[in-house]
C-alpha cells in the first residue's frame, strides 16, 4: 500500500448556479493509495460528491492539483478525462444510473465492449452474485440488484480506482450490507483502490480510513487500526 | 458497439409512437414531392411522346378554300418538314335521344395511308372506307358521353344538308387531348365531337375537291415559328387565309400546358413548402427527444464513452427515424403519384402513358429530410456532450424564472399556482416556446395553403359564371351576319333576350411583348355579358378604346391610358393603335373588350356578329333547341349551365383531388407535431408533475397544469398560422396565375376554421394519449430515480 494514486494539492471548486456562486471545494489537500478504501463522511453540500467528480474526471476543478498517479487531471482536456475515465476508473451512482432499455448482462456489456482488458459481463456479474438474473432488465431487479449490476458495470473493465457516490443510500440495510460486501470482495481480490460517499456513518468501519468533510474542506481523518468485517455490519 | 446497438433498438421500440408520428412529418414532406413532381413529370414526358408519335403539328392555320396545289408552296417554305393539308368544318350534329344541338369539327382524311400529321390512335374500329361516304371515326370522349359504339350512328348537317354517319372507328387525336367546342372552356363530350370522315365524302360535301381549308406544318427544330407563319400567312392570304399560329395557341396544346404548367407551378411551390415545414418540424423535435436524453448521455460519458461515439449512436437514432419516414413518404408519395397521373391521363385521354423513375426526387427529399434530422440531433447534442458528465447526470439545474409582473404586483389571489406555473414555464423558456408555436403555425398554415384553393375555385365560378356571364346559351353562326341576326335570334320560342357580339382576332403589342387574343365587340350596355372590374363591380365599356384583361395589362406592361398596338387579323389586315380604357377582371383567357359601333368603325363594315347571347325561357328550351338545329347558318350552340357543370366536374375534381391529398398529407404533418410537442413536454415534466401528484394533486389537475399549456400554445400559433397560410396561399396564387386561368386570392373564413379545427383536433387527441400516461406515473419511481 505504498503506491500513490491520488495527490490533490488544494484543490477547489465553485459552481455558478443561475445567480448564485456555490464554493463546493475550498482547497483540499488528499493523497490515497493503492488498494486503499476510503470512506467519505459529510452533511449535504459539504464537497464530498465533487471531490468524487473531479477525481473521477466527470468534472473539472477550479483551481489546485489533482494527480491520478504520475497524470495530472487538472491539466486534461475533455478528450483526456474520457480516456482517463475510460482505462482507470469504475462508477457507482446512488440511483445506479443504468440504461432502462439495456438487461443487466447488456448494462456491463456496455462497459466491456469499450475497455482495453476487460472481464466477461458474466463474470464480473458473478463477482456480485448476480449471475441468474443477468437477463433481466433494470426495471425487473430490485434496488439492490440494481446496484450490484452498476458495481458489476463499474469494475468489468478492473479499474484502478472504484468511485462510489452514496452506493447503499436507496437501499435498505440487508440489501446494503450485499452491496459493502460485493465492494469489499471486489477490493479484496482485484486491489482495487475504493472511494465511498456515504452518509452512513456505520460503513466508515469497513474503510482504512475515514475522510470527515464540512463546508468544502477535509475537517478530520481517521485510520481505522481494525477494519469490521462485512458481515458484522448492521442498521 | 453492440450493447449501444441495443440501447438504439430498444430505444426505438420504446419510443415508437413519438418516432413513428415524426416519421409522418418526414414522410408527409417527401410524399408531397414526389406526388406533385413525379406525377408533372409523367405527363410532360407523355403528353412530348404522344406528341412525338403521332406528329403533332407546329404551325396551324384556316382558309375559306385554298387548291392542293399550293401544298407544294407550302413545303417549300424553309424549316417545313411536313404539311398535312386537309379539309375541317364545324357542323351542327343532331344526335339521337340528344335534345341540345351538339357541333362537331369535322375533319377530312386522306383516302390511302395515315395523314403526315395529327395522326389518329386508333382505339377500336378501323378508318373509314372511301368508297363508303356514311363512316367517320369519332373522338373517345364524344363517344363515351353519347354510349356510341361502333356501327351507332348520329346526323351531321353538312353545308345545308343533313347526312346520316355511321361510326365505323373511336379514336384519339394529340390534336384534340383537350376536345374544346367553341366558346367553352372545359371538354364536353356531350356538346362536341370530333368527327374524321374519308376526303372524298368531305370534300364532296363542302364542294372542296383538290381544295383545302386547313393546314397543320411541322418544322424543323430551331425554325423561326414568327417567319414561318408569316410566309404561310403570305401564301394563303388571297385564298382567305386565316392568320397561322404556332402550337402556343392552338386551344388544345394551350389547356394541356396550362394544366401541366399548374401542375408544374404547384409542384414548384407546395412540395418545397411542405418539406421545409417537416424539416423544420423534425428539426425541432428530434432536438427536443435528443434534450432528454441528457442524463443517459451523461452516463456513457461517465463510463468512458467518447463524445464521437456518443453523437453518432444518437445520430444513428434520428437517422433510423428519418430513413423510416422517408421509406413511408417514398412508397406513398410514389403511390399517390402513380394515382394521380393516372387521373390526370384518364383526364387528358392519353393513349399511354409514360412514367418518369425519379431517383433524384427521392435523393433530394431523402437527403433534406435525414439533414434536417441531424442537424435537429447534434442542436441538441451540442449543449449536452459539452457538458460535464457530472453535470450532464444531474437533472438540469432548475431554470431561473422570473416573474412576468414586478415583484409588488403578485398573481397570486387572480389566479391559480398551476396557472402561474404555466405561464411561467412558456415564457422562462421564450425560444423553445416560440419554436412550438412556430411548429404549431406552420401546421395551420399548411392546411390553409392546401384547402384555400376550393374556396378561390368558387370564387372564379362566381365572378365567371354569374356575375360576368349571365346568359343561358350562346349560339355562334359559320360566319359573321349582319348584327340584325339577333333579332332573328330572339324571335326563337323561348328566348327572352338576345345579344349579339362579335369577336376578331387580333395581335396584340407593347414594345416587343406580344399576344394573339380574341377582342370581342358587344353592345356597350350589354346585360347578358358584363364586364367586371377589379372591385367585383360590372363597368360600362368605354365608347372608344379597348377594355383589356387585367392579367393582358401586367403581360404587356401597359395601365389605362397606355397605347397598345393591335393586328388585325379578320378581314382587312391592318395594325392599329389603340389606348387601354379600362381593365377586366376576368380569371379565364386573356382577352380584349370594346364597343360593337367602334369595332364596325375600326373594321370599316356594318356592325356584325358571330354570336349571340340569349335568356332562355326553362320551360321551352327544347322548342329551342329544334328551332336552332334548323338553321343551318348556326355552327355550335353552348349552355351555361352545362359549361358550368363541365368545369365543376373536370377542373374543380381535379384541383379538389389534389387539394384533398395535399390536405390528408398537412394533417398528418400537423397531428405529427401536435402529437410530438405534448408527449416531449409531458417528458420534460415528468418529475414536477408527479411532485405535484405526491403532493396531492388530483390526476386532473395535474393534467390541467399540462394541458392548459399546450392548449394556450395551440391557439395562439393560431393567429400567425393564418398569416402564415395566406403568405404562402398568396405565393401559390401568384406561381399558379397563367393566361389561361388564374384565380383571385380568397381564403374563406372556414378556410381558417377548418384548418385551425384539425390542428385542434389533433392537439385533443393528443391530450387523451398524455392523459393516459399522466394517469399511470409510477410517483414513487419517478420521485426516486433519476433514469
Amino acid at each position: 500500500m505504498t503506491e500513490k494514486v491520488f495527490a490533490a494539492y488544494d484543490l477547489t471548486k465553485t459552481y455558478v448556479s443561475g445567480e448564485t456562486q456555490v464554493h463546493a471545494l475550498r482547497g483540499v489537500n488528499l493523497e490515497i493509495s493503492a488498494g486503499e478504501v476510503i470512506v467519505l463522511l459529510g452533511p449535504s453540500g459539504s464537497g464530498k460528491s465533487t471531490l468524487l467528480n473531479i477525481m473521477g474526471g466527470l468534472d473539472h476543478a477550479t483551481s489546485g492539483e489533482l494527480s491520478f498517479k504520475d497524470l495530472r487531471l487538472t491539466d486534461l482536456d475533455d478528450r483526456g478525462l474520457t480516456s482517463y475515465r475510460r482505462r482507470h476508473v469504475g462508477f457507482v451512482f446512488q440511483f445506479y444510473n443504468l440504461i432502462p432499455s439495456l438487461t443487466a448482462y447488456e448494462n456491463v456489456a456496455l462497459v466491456t465492449e469499450i475497455a482495453d482488458d476487460p472481464m466477461r459481463p458474466e463474470e464480473a456479474l458473478a463477482l456480485v452474485g448476480l449471475e441468474p438474473r443477468m437477463h433481466h432488465f433494470p426495471a425487473q431487479l430490485s434496488g439492490g440488484e440494481q446496484q450490484r449490476v452498476a458495481i458489476a458495470r463499474a469494475i468489468a473493465k478492473r479499474p484502478e480506482v472504484l468511485l462510489c457516490d452514496e452506493p447503499t443510500g436507496a437501499l435498505d440495510s440487508r440489501t446494503g450490507v450485499r452491496v459493502i460486501d460485493a465492494l469489499m470482495k471486489v477490493n479484496a481480490e482485484l486491489g482495487t483502490t475504493t472511494v465511498i460517499i456515504t452518509h452512513n456513518a456505520i460503513i466508515q468501519e469497513v474503510a482504512h480510513r475515514v475522510l470527515f468533510f464540512s463546508d468544502g474542506q477535509i475537517s478530520k481523518a481517521i485510520t481505522n487500526e481494525a477494519r469490521r468485517a462485512v458481515a458484522e455490519l448492521q442498521w | 458497439m453492440r450493447a449501444l446497438d441495443i440501447k438504439l433498438f430498444r430505444d426505438l421500440i420504446r419510443l415508437w409512437a413519438q418516432a413513428l408520428a415524426i416519421a409522418l412529418v418526414v414522410g408527409g414532406g417527401v410524399a408531397t414531392l414526389l406526388l406533385a413532381v413525379g406525377s408533372y413529370r409523367s405527363l410532360d414526358e407523355t403528353r412530348i411522346a404522344y406528341y412525338e408519335r403521332y406528329g403533332f403539328g407546329d404551325v396551324f392555320a384556316t382558309v375559306r378554300r385554298a387548291p392542293k396545289g399550293l401544298v407544294s408552296r407550302i413545303a417549300e417554305i424553309p424549316g417545313v418538314v411536313a404539311v398535312d393539308a386537309r379539309i375541317a368544318k364545324f357542323a351542327l350534329l343532331d344526335i339521337p335521344g340528344f335534345s341540345e344541338p351538339a357541333t362537331g369539327m369535322v375533319i377530312s382524311l386522306p383516302e390511302i395511308g395515315e395523314p403526315p400529321l395529327n395522326r389518329l390512335y386508333m382505339r377500336v374500329g378501323r378508318t373509314p372506307d372511301p368508297s363508303r361516304e356514311e363512316d367517320v371515326v369519332v373522338n373517345e370522349n364524344f363517344a363515351e358521353a353519347h354510349r356510341f359504339t361502333l356501327g351507332s350512328s348520329f346526323a351531321a348537317i353538312l353545308n345545308g344538308r343533313k347526312r346520316d354517319l355511321t361510326i365505323v372507328g373511336i379514336a384519339l387525336s394529340p390534336e384534340y387531348i383537350y376536345a374544346v367546342g367553341p366558346g367553352d372552356i372545359i371538354p364536353d363530350g356531350h356538346r362536341f365531337g370530333i368527327v374524321w370522315m374519308s376526303e372524298r365524302a368531305l370534300a364532296s360535301a363542302y364542294d372542296l375537291k383538290n381544295a383545302f381549308s386547313s393546314v397543320s406544318l411541322k418544322l424543323l427544330p430551331g425554325t423561326s415559328e414568327r417567319e414561318t407563319t408569316t410566309r404561310l400567312d403570305a401564301l394563303l392570304d388571297r385564298y382567305g387565309g386565316r392568320a397561322a399560329y404556332g402550337r402556343k395557341d392552338q386551344i388544345s396544346h394551350a389547356w394541356l400546358d396550362h394544366e401541366l404548367d399548374m401542375l408544374n407551378n404547384m409542384s414548384r411551390t407546395l412540395p418545397p413548402i411542405f418539406l421545409l415545414v417537416s424539416a423544420f418540424l423534425v428539426n425541432l423535435t428530434l432536438s427536443r427527444l435528443v434534450s432528454l436524453e441528457r442524463e443517459q448521455i451523461g452516463l456513457l460519458k461517465a463510463l468512458g464513452y467518447r463524445n464521437a461515439s456518443i453523437v453518432l449512436h444518437y445520430l444513428k437514432f434520428v437517422g433510423i427515424i428519418a430513413l423510416i419516414g422517408i421509406a413511408i413518404g417514398s412508397a406513398v408519395g410514389t403511390w399517390l403519384g402513380a394515382y394521380m397521373t393516372n387521373l390526370l391521363a384518364g383526364f387528358f385521354r392519353f393513349p399511354f402513358l409514360v412514367f418518369v423513375k425519379n431517383p433524384d426526387l427521392y435523393v433530394i427529399a431523402g437527403a433534406l429530410s435525414l439533414f434536417a434530422a441531424m442537424v435537429g440531433a447534434l442542436r441538441a447534442l451540442r449543449e449536452v456532450v459539452a457538458l460535464a458528465p457530472a453535470v450532464a447526470m444531474q437533472p438540469t439545474a432548475p431554470p431561473s424564472f422570473r416573474s412576468v409582473l414586478p415583484a409588488s404586483v403578485s398573481m397570486a389571489g387572480f389566479v391559480s399556482q398551476p396557472t402561474t406555473m404555466m405561464v411561467r414555464n412558456i415564457t422562462s423558456h421564450p425560444i423553445r416556446s416560440l419554436f412550438t408555436t412556430l411548429g404549431m403555425a406552420l401546421a395551420t398554415a399548411i392546411l390553409i395553403v392546401s384547402l384555400f384553393l376550393g374556396g378561390t375555385m368558387e370564387q372564379l365560378i362566381d365572378v365567371t359564371y354569374f356575375l360576368a356571364d349571365r346568359q343561358d346559351a350562346t349560339v355562334s353562326f359559320f360566319e359573321k351576319r349582319p348584327r340584325e341576326v339577333a333579332f332573328q335570334i330572339a324571335r326563337l320560342p323561348g328566348v327572352l333576350t338576345a345579344e349579339p357580339y362579335r369577336e376578331v382576332p387580333v395581335r396584340i403589342r407593347n414594345g416587343h411583348i406580344e399576344r394573339r387574343i380574341i377582342i370581342r365587340a358587344r353592345p356597350r350596355d350589354a346585360e347578358l355579358n358584363r364586364i367586371i372590374d377589379a372591385d367585383l363591380r360590372p363597368v360600362v365599356l368605354p365608347e372608344s378604346g379597348l377594355a383589356i384583361s387585367a392579367m393582358l395589362a401586367r403581360i404587356l406592361k401597359v395601365q389605362i391610358g397606355d397605347t397598345v398596338e393591335v393586328d388585325l387579323l379578320d378581314g382587312e389586315r391592318r395594325t392599329v393603335l389603340f389606348p387601354v380604357a379600362a381593365l377586366v377582371e376576368d380569371y379565364l383567357g386573356i382577352r380584349g373588350m370594346m364597343d360593337q359601333e367602334a369595332l364596325a368603325k375600326l373594321l370599316r363594315e356594318a356592325p356584325m356578329a358571330n354570336s349571340v347571347n340569349v335568356s332562355l325561357d326553362g320551360s321551352r328550351q327544347d322548342e329551342f333547341y329544334a328551332a336552332l338545329k334548323a338553321m343551318p347558318v348556326v355552327s355550335s350552340l353552348s349552355l351555361h349551365a352545362s359549361s358550368l357543370a363541365n368545369f365543376r366536374n373536370v377542373t374543380a375534381l381535379i384541383i379538389t383531388t389534389m387539394a384533398s391529398i395535399y390536405t390528408g398529407l398537412a394533417a398528418v404533418i400537423a397531428f405529427g407535431v401536435v402529437y410530438n410537442s405534448a408527449r416531449v413536454s409531458l417528458s420534460e415534466r415528468a418529475r414536477e408533475l408527479a411532485s405535484l401528484r405526491v403532493l396531492g394533486f388530483t390526476r386532473a389537475e395535474v393534467l390541467r397544469i399540462l394541458l392548459l399549456e399546450l392548449a394556450l400554445l395551440t391557439l395562439i400559433a393560431q393567429p400567425p398560422g393564418w398569416a402564415m397560410g395566406y403568405g404562402l396561399a398568396w405565393i401559390m396564387r401568384t406561381n399558379l396565375a397563367g393566361e389561361l386561368m388564374r384565380v383571385r386570392l380568397v381564403v374563406e373564413p372556414a378556410t381558417y376554421v377548418f384548418a385551425s379545427a384539425i390542428v385542434i383536433a389533433a392537439a385533443v387527441f393528443s391530450a387523451l394519449i398524455v392523459r393516459k400516461r399522466v394517469n399511470q406515473f409510477d410517483l414513487v419511481a419517478v420521485l426516486k430515480t433519476r433514469d
